[in-house]
This record gives C-alpha cells, structure tokens and sequence, in this order.
C-alpha cells in the first residue's frame, strides 16, 4: 500500500472520474483537476465563488462546479480548458445540481423546490420540471441512463413521475400511497422502482418502470420506520435499515420479507468473527506495512498504533440509548451498503456506533463483526471485489475482506482525520478525506 | 342350703350360655339357672381344702347326702339312694354320680378354657382394630387438613391468577388507548402539515409567479458555444411517435426482464423437479417392498393404484418439459406420500430398536442387540487379523527385496543387470525358438528333396553306368589311339570321383556357411545335394532319407 502526501480539500469535494482517469478535487473556488496515478496537475480551473458541489458528466469530458450561495453552476471542459460555460439561476436560487445521465443536461433545483430546470448543454432548450418533492432522494436515475424518476407533490400528495432521458418526455405520472415520501430509488436493472415513506411511518412500495405497483411492504406500525434502503448489484434483494435496528431483506420475486437482521449488543452467534481493534504502544512496531522509516518515527509519536485482535464470543459491544426527546434520532440502521459480487451485506447500527456489521447473503447469517475504538464515520465497498473500507474519524484507514482484517496508519505528519472514503472504479486506490486534506491510497494488486 | 346358694361367682353370661349349649348334652335345665350355679375353680387353692370340709361335717352327714340327692336327680343324676328306702347310700351310683360330675367337670373346665382362648383371641382383635381405627381416624384427619390446606392455597392461587389476568387486561387496555393517542394525534398532525404545505404552496405559487413575471436576466445560461450530443445524434422534436417509441421501449426493457427471470425460474425448476424426481427414486429404493405393498392395500385401495400408475407415468422423462398445475401437483402429492411412508418406516424401525433394547420381543425382522454386536466385534477381530497378515506379508515382502542391506546401489544395479540379461534372455529364447520352427520346416523339405534326391540318383547311376559302359567300350576300341585324350567329360569320368569329393568338400564348406545365414531353401538344397550324393559316394546304397539326416544333424552339431 502506497499513500501520497495530504493534498489540500474543502468541503469534502474530490471525486474521481468515470473513466479512472482523472481525479478532480476542489479547494476553496479553485478546481484542481489530476491524474489518478501521478497526481499531477492535469487542469486548474477557477471559479466564481465557493464551490458546495462538483460532479463529473458520465463521459468525463465535464465537470460541474455548483455555488449555492450565487445560485450558478459552472461546467469546465477537459478537452478545451478554454471553453467554459455559466448558468445562473439568479432569484430563483439554487439548492441542488446533477449531471444527467448523457452528461449533456443539468438538472437544477432551485431554492424552496420550486422546480427543477433542466439546462441543456447541445441546444438552447430548456425545460422544467414542476413540483419537485424536497425530500431526501428525489431524483433517481436508471443505471443505464435511460429512465428518471422524480417524486412530486401536488395538493399535498405524492406523485413519481417517470421521464425518458433521451428526449425528456414524460412516460408515467402516478401517485404513490405514501404519507411523505421520503425517496425513491431505481433497481440496479432498471426495472422496479423502490419508494419509501417517511420515518414516521414504516411503508415501502416497489413500482414496475411502467407505473404499475408491485407490492408494499409495511414491518409494523407507529414506531419509527425505514432509516436506510439499499438495492443488492443483481436487483435480486432489497435491504431495509430501519430504527428499530433491524435491517429487513425482501426478495425480488414474492418482494415479501426473507429475513431480518437484528442488530443486538450482545454477539452470541459462535460462527462469527469479531474484530476488535486494539490500541498497541507505539513502540510496537511489528505490524507496520511498508513505510518509509523516518515518516514512521515522526508520526508514532504523536499517534497511536492499533491492530485488529480476535474476540471470542460472547462478545458485547458498545450500546448507546439516543436521548429521547430530539428528532432524528441516532438509533437504527443508519448505513446500508451491499458488496459488488452481492454476497456481503455491511451495515451500520447507529445504536452501536463503534460496529459494522458484515453479513454474508449467501447464508443469510452474520459473517463478521468490526469493533473499532472510534465511532464509524463511513464505509465503502470497493467496486471490483468484495473489500470494505472503513473510516472512524482517525488517521487509519481499515480494511475488511473475507481474507481477514487490516488497519492501516496514513503516513502524515499532522493530524489527518479521515471521514470519508471513495473508491476508484478499478479498484486499485481510494482517496481518503478528511476536513482539509485530501490523501489518495494505493494499493497492490496481488496476482 | 340358702347360703351356698347365695355364693355366686359373677360370669359373664354370654360366654357361659354358649359354652353350656355346646358342651353339655346331658344338661336339660334352663340356661338362666345355670348362670347361679356355682362356679369353683379347681386351681389349687388352700382356701378351697377349707371350703370343701365346709360342707359337710360329721353332724349334717344326712342333710348334705339328701341335699346332694336333691340336687343330683334335679341334675337329671340317678338318685344315690338306694331306690325304695331313703337314707341308704347307692354305693355304686354314687359312685357313678361322682364319675358323671367329675367328667362333667372336665368337659366344664376344657370348654371354659376354650372359652377363656377366644375371649382373649376376640379381646387382642379388638384392641388391634381399635388401634387401627384410631390410626386411621388419625389419618383422615390429617388429609382433611391437607385438603384445607391445598384447597386454600387453591383459592390464593386463583385469585393471583385472577389479578394478572386483570393487570394483562389493564396494560392491553392501556395499550390500544396509547394506540389510539398516537393515532388521533397522528390524524391532528397530519391535518395540520396538510394545512401548513397548502400554505406553503400558496407561497411556492406566489413566488414562482414573481419569479417568472420578473423574467429576471439573470437567469440564463452562458456558454462559449454549444456542445454536440454525447452519441453524436442530433436533437429530435418531441412527437407523438417519440411518445409512442419511448412507450415500446419502456416495455421492451420490462419484457426482456421478465424473460430473462422466466429462463431463471425455468431453469431452477427444471433442475429443482430433477432431483425431486432423483429422490423419489431414492425414497422408493429405501422403502421395503412389500410392507409397501402392504401400506397400499391397506391405505387407499383403488384410489392409490390409479395414483401409482400416474406415478408410473410421471416417472417417464418427458414428463420433467410440462410444467402445468397438475403435473406438478402429482409429482408433489406422490413424493409427500412416498416420504410418509419412508418416515413410517423409520419410526417403525425406530420402535423396533427401543423394544429390543429395552429387552422386549425379539421380532423375526430385528437381529437382537447382543447378536449384532457379537457379529460386528467377530467381524472387526477378522479385520484386524487380516491387516495384521497384510502388515506381516508386506513386511516379509519387504525384506526379502532388501535382504542384504549393504551396498544399495550395487545391489540395484545388480537387479538392473539381471533384469537385462533376463529380457536379454529372453529376446535369444524367442529367436532360439523361431529358428528352430524354421529348421524343423527345412527338414521336412530336405527330407522331401532328399527323397528326390535319392530318385534322381538312382537314375543318374544308372545313367552313369550306362555311359560308363559306353566308356569302357570306346575306351577300349580307342585305347590304341591315346592314352591321355581327356575331354571334360572324360574327367569327370574317370577323375570324376575325386573332383567330386573335392567339390563336395568345398561345397560342404560352402553348405556350412549357409546353414549358420539366414535360411533360404535353395542354396541349402543344392549344396546338400551335392553333399548327400558325397555322401552317396561314401556309402553308395543308403537307405534314403535317415542318413540324409544324420548327416545334417551331424553338420549341424558342428557348425553349432
């Protein structure tokens, strides 16, 4: 594993593009665009105002810049650095911006969700698109880019309306029997449309592309409902995180419930595995990887060493009861993300911040469990193999593969907190962020 | 005599009614007299001797002899008196009397002691059921208490049970009133956010009516120049026909779907209905056959025969392509009623081994226990003594291919050596052996041209004398011409013997060589024609074929 130095990063904005090749991150208004291997600097681009949003077109050739505060997008081109190209929203305001799938439009919403206005980039159209929902997940493309579905509320009723990308033409307009649709999303195979309801009310409707309702599923009533929802890479599962710290997996053929996940404090279940991470004195140094030795002395002073122990079951974690009395509470399944050959599952109980949870789909059992001494900030599956990477807010980035369980130190000087990773489409690096910097890892292949 | 009579031992009267019925015979007088009669015990006592001389003295010796009477024939006794005259003692019937009141007396005593046994007999059994009476009222009281006791325990019981059954209710009531609560303020909520979002869309329209009346110059797009479409098409206009083409797209996608999930589920279906058909085999394999049978006729009778010919029928493999309802529900139905009676069977089996073990029935069908684990420990000690034999036979194996241990190598090369020279060997053995089929064909044909041979010679010799004659005679008449006139012919005339054996020495030497190369017939023949005819020359009448032969076998040990 190779780690570059700390590049600087504001508001968590780096991504990396479509095809691999590039990775874009912002500073302050300034977009710095590099590439992916030497981090050289490929393109600088200089923007009008601070920028809250950046995202690649699907072909790489753009990438938009968002500044809510103006209310204007600006969209560089690879190509041609010369080129450049403004939208302004003005009065309207501007609360959100997406590519869509053609990367030739830009969808905007603007403040309050008036509408969403869809700018082209090849004609002078423009088109717009009322009553937009201001929900969580409103706007959901088909992974193939060719359906979009937005959820709208007119006279206090949802409706989802369906929308062919290539000519913007509505297909469907249905209303959906929700009481607040909270969001919607698309199948990986395009063809069912998940919907979920607000937490106050546990309800999930499953529409085919052509409008039809398929099922509804509804746990129980009253309680807090659905917190999270993910779709399984074959479309063949449906995972539903909710707060009562069950994660529900509904099939796609009867779309009845298969199994649930309990979530409990106490792990009995002797087949599974429960990594624990220890903090090590920092003279220890028998669990390095390869790292430069000077580096390593100058940062084992100032931070910790850990590694992974094996616990033997019974195991009981870290159990946090939320305060009552507040909204949206830090109970429930909270983060839900499947693994690309579908065969894990790792979830997050924020009642038990310090865990994820990594279920094995095949057998419908928890396969292994990660303890770690800080509260889990965000996981990643890598896109190519069945590899989670893990963040707790800490300078060390953890490793999960059925293989076994790594922890690995960021070489920096300085504190470096990490809170969010993204993977490379490969594979084959991850760029680590933190508040201010931005660290990219690679890792080895092993033939 | 009014005193004695006074003198009355106290009797129980019962006993001494029953003993007088039962003993007596003699006795006529009415039981109520007897209980005053005298009762003297005869136990020794001094005070009696006083109460006996007490009687009569020897002043009333006349009144106690006729009170005696008196009372002896009112006893049913004979009078003692003599019979006409009182006052004169009959000797002999008093003495009779005497004997009659002394057995008497006897039978009293024995039937009083009788008496005495029972009536303490009779007083013991009392006394134990009076015992056992008091033990059990004891007892009964003591249940009674127990009784209370539960039945208060009982009553506590209910009444706790009747409480939580009143607090279940109480919590469920309080349960669905919350349920309500929550309910009725979910309605009050949502009408008020219903009421709220209209406001709040009032002010969205409001805004957005200022929005577009504004037609604010800000909102615009500035580009430096279009870009082209991502697939390099132009844009269309959007028509009815787009409508309708993005309408059939829509469906394509969700029909290749469905389809491809159709194949999917055929597929597993296809694969799930094999091995179920897999099992039923199996499950009919396992199954006894005629407790089978037997289950059938007594089941269901005709309604199971026309299920086992469908069955029979579904058994083919072309049934597996139809997938309709009662295909499938068949094939269900029969593998459910084939594992019933698998499971039956089981169970049975099972049954089986707990009676056996519990030392029950031993049934025809069952092997008992210690059988089986006399035959399966006779069967692990053959085991054992066949690996023990297998493990001695290696070993001896073993030594005999390493017996000397010393220089391994040479020993190995040894073995490779010798291994050469067998197959070696063995290759010359089978060359030995072809050669000898080979000579043993040329003997037969040597000995057929040997026969010619022999023909031939014949002829020639007689040719030969023939010529020879003539010889002679042209000798004779030539002779005056020359002496050394040799014509070819002549040599082989007159010399002729010799160059022949000089000939047939060199062919022979020739024959020699020939029979050691490859055979080939002719050669060998001719040299051997020459050489029989040597031989001919040595021995001139030869009987034909033997010697031939021994000459060759004879040629034959030398060249070898």
């Amino acid at each position: 594993m190779n780690f570059s130095e700390l590049l600087k990063l504001s508001g968590l904005l780096s991504r990396f593009s479509p095809d691999g090749k590039c990775l874009a991150s912002c500073v302050q208004y300034r977009l710095v665009v590099r590439d992916v291997n030497s981090l050289q600097i490929l393109q600088l681009y200089t923007c009008l105002d601070q920028i809250q949003h950046i995202e690649w077109s699907s072909d790489s050739l753009f990438i938009l810049c968002a500044m809510y505060k103006r209310g204007i997008v600006q969209v560089w081109s690879l190509e041609q650095p010369d080129w450049h190209c403004k939208i302004d929203e003005g009065s309207a305001g501007l609360v959100s911006s997406c590519w869509s799938p053609d990367g030739r439009h830009i969808l905007n919403t603007t403040e309050f969700h008036l509408r969403i206005t869809v700018w082209s980039l090849c004609t002078k159209s423009v088109s717009y698109i009322k009553y937009p929902k201001a929900c969580q997940q409103g706007v959901a493309f088909t992974r193939d880019g060719r359906y979009m579905a937005v959820a709208e509320r007119r006279d206090c009723k949802d409706f989802i309306s369906i929308f062919v990308c290539s000519d913007w033409q509505l297909l469907r307009h249905f209303d959906t029997d929700t009481q607040d649709l909270s969001g919607i999303e698309w199948s990986p195979n395009g063809c069912v449309l998940a919907a979920w309801d607000t937490c106050l009310e546990y309800k999930i409707l499953l529409y085919s592309l052509d409008g039809r309702l398929l099922s509804a599923y509804r746990a129980y009533e009253w309680s807090l409902g659905i917190k999270s929802v993910a779709w399984s890479p074959s479309s063949q599962f449906l995972a539903i995180g909710s707060y009562d710290e069950k994660v529900r997996i509904l099939n796609h053929v009867t779309w009845k419930k298969m199994t649930e996940f309990e979530h409990p404090a106490t792990i009995v279940s002797t087949k599974t595995i429960v990594y624990k991470e220890v903090e090590k004195s920092p003279s220890v140094e028998t669990e390095r990887l390869s790292f430069p030795p000077t580096r390593a002395l100058a940062s084992s002073l100032f931070s910790t060493q850990s590694k992974y122990d094996i616990s033997q079951v019974p195991v009981s974690l870290q159990y946090v009861k939320p305060v009552a009395d507040r909204a949206n509470p830090k109970m429930g399944i909270g983060m839900l993300a499947f693994s690309p050959d579908n065969c894990f599952l790792a979830t997050k109980n924020d009642n038990i911040p310090n865990a994820v949870w990594i279920w094995d789909i095949q057998k419908l059992k928890l396969f292994a469990v990660l303890e770690q001494l800080c509260a889990i900030q965000s996981f990643q599956w890598d896109p190519r193999q069945p590899r989670l990477a893990v963040c707790t807010g800490t300078s060390r980035v953890y490793l999960w593969s059925p293989a076994g369980c790594l922890a690995v130190q960021v070489p920096t000087e300085g504190d470096f907190q990490i809170v969010s990773i993204s993977w490379h489409s490969s594979g084959d690096s991850m760029a680590l962020l933190s508040k201010d910097n931005l660290c990219v890892c690679y890792l080895e292949r092993e033939e | 005599m009014g005193d004695w009579k006074t003198i009355t031992v106290p009797v129980l009267s019962a006993d001494s009614r029953n003993v007088f019925q039962c003993t007596s015979e003699k006795e006529r007088s009415p039981p109520g007299m007897n209980s005053q009669v005298l009762r003297l015990p005869l136990s020794s006592s001094k005070s009696m001797h006083g109460f006996f001389s007490a009687f009569c003295t020897e002043d009333n010796i006349e009144q106690s002899i006729s009170y005696l009477n008196r009372e002896l024939t009112t006893l049913g006794f004979p009078s003692i008196y003599v019979e006409s005259k009182g006052k004169e003692l009959n000797l002999i019937s008093m003495i009779n009397c005497v004997n009659e009141l002394l057995v008497l007396q006897h039978k009293n005593l024995r039937a009083q002691e009788e008496v005495e046994m029972q009536h303490l007999k009779l007083g013991s059994d009392m006394d134990h059921l009076q015992n056992c009476y008091a033990k059990l009222k004891e007892q009964l009281e003591l249940s009674k208490r127990e009784i209370v006791g539960l039945q208060e325990r009982d009553r506590q019981l209910q009444s706790k049970n009747r409480n939580l059954h009143q607090l279940l209710k109480n919590e469920k009531d309080e349960v669905q009133k919350l349920q309500n609560i929550i309910s009725s303020r979910a309605t009050q909520y949502n009408h008020d956010m219903k009421r709220k979002e209209r406001e709040y869309n009032k002010l969205k329209e409001r805004l957005r009516q200022l929005v577009m009346n504004k037609k604010d110059k800000k909102i615009a797009m500035e580009v430096l120049n279009y870009v082209g479409r991502a697939d390099g098409k132009r844009g269309a206009w959007r028509t009815d026909k787009t409508e309708a083409r993005n309408e059939e797209e829509m469906y394509k996608v969700l029909l290749s779907d469905y389809e491809q999930r159709q194949k999917q589920l055929i597929l597993e279906n296809a694969e799930l209905k094999k091995v179920l058909q897999q099992m039923k085999k199996e499950i009919i394999s396992l199954l006894p056959p005629q407790k089978q049978k037997a289950k059938e006729r007594s089941e269901d009778g005709p309604v199971l025969s026309d299920l086992e010919e469908d069955i029979g029928e579904l058994n083919k493999e072309n049934m597996w392509e139809l997938s309709c309802e009662t295909v499938r529900e068949q094939l269900t139905n029969s593998i459910r009623k084939q594992w019933r009676m698998l499971k039956n069977h089981v169970e049975k089996l099972d049954n089986q081994v707990s009676r056996v073990h519990s030392g029950g029935l031993n049934e025809k069908d069952v092997i008992s226990r210690e059988d089986h684990e006399l035959e399966t420990q006779k069967l692990e000690l053959e085991i054992q003594q066949c690996k023990e034999m297998i493990k001695t036979q290696q070993q001896l194996l073993q030594q005999q291919l390493m017996s000397p241990c010393d220089d391994d190598t040479t020993l190995l090369l040894q073995d490779c050596y010798l291994l050469e020279e067998r197959e070696r060997l063995q290759e010359e053995w089978r060359l030995f052996r072809e050669q000898k089929k080979n000579f043993e064909k040329e003997r037969r044909s040597f000995t057929e041209a040997a026969i010619r041979l022999g023909l031939e010679r014949k002829a020639f010799e007689e040719d030969r004398g023939a010529w020879l004659k003539q010889q002679f005679l042209s000798i004779s008449t030539d002779y005056k011409h020359s002496e050394n006139v040799t014509t070819p012919c002549a040599f082989l005339g007159s010399s002729d013997q010799d160059n022949r054996l000089v000939k047939s020495a060199s062919q022979q030497k020739n024959a020699h060589c020939m029979l050691n190369g490859p055979v080939s017939a002719e050669p060998c023949q001719i040299s051997q024609y020459t050489s029989h005819n040597s031989s001919s020359v040595v021995s001139k009448k030869s009987t034909g074929g033997i010697k031939p032969n021994q000459w060759m076998e004879s040629d034959k040990e030398e060249t070898d």
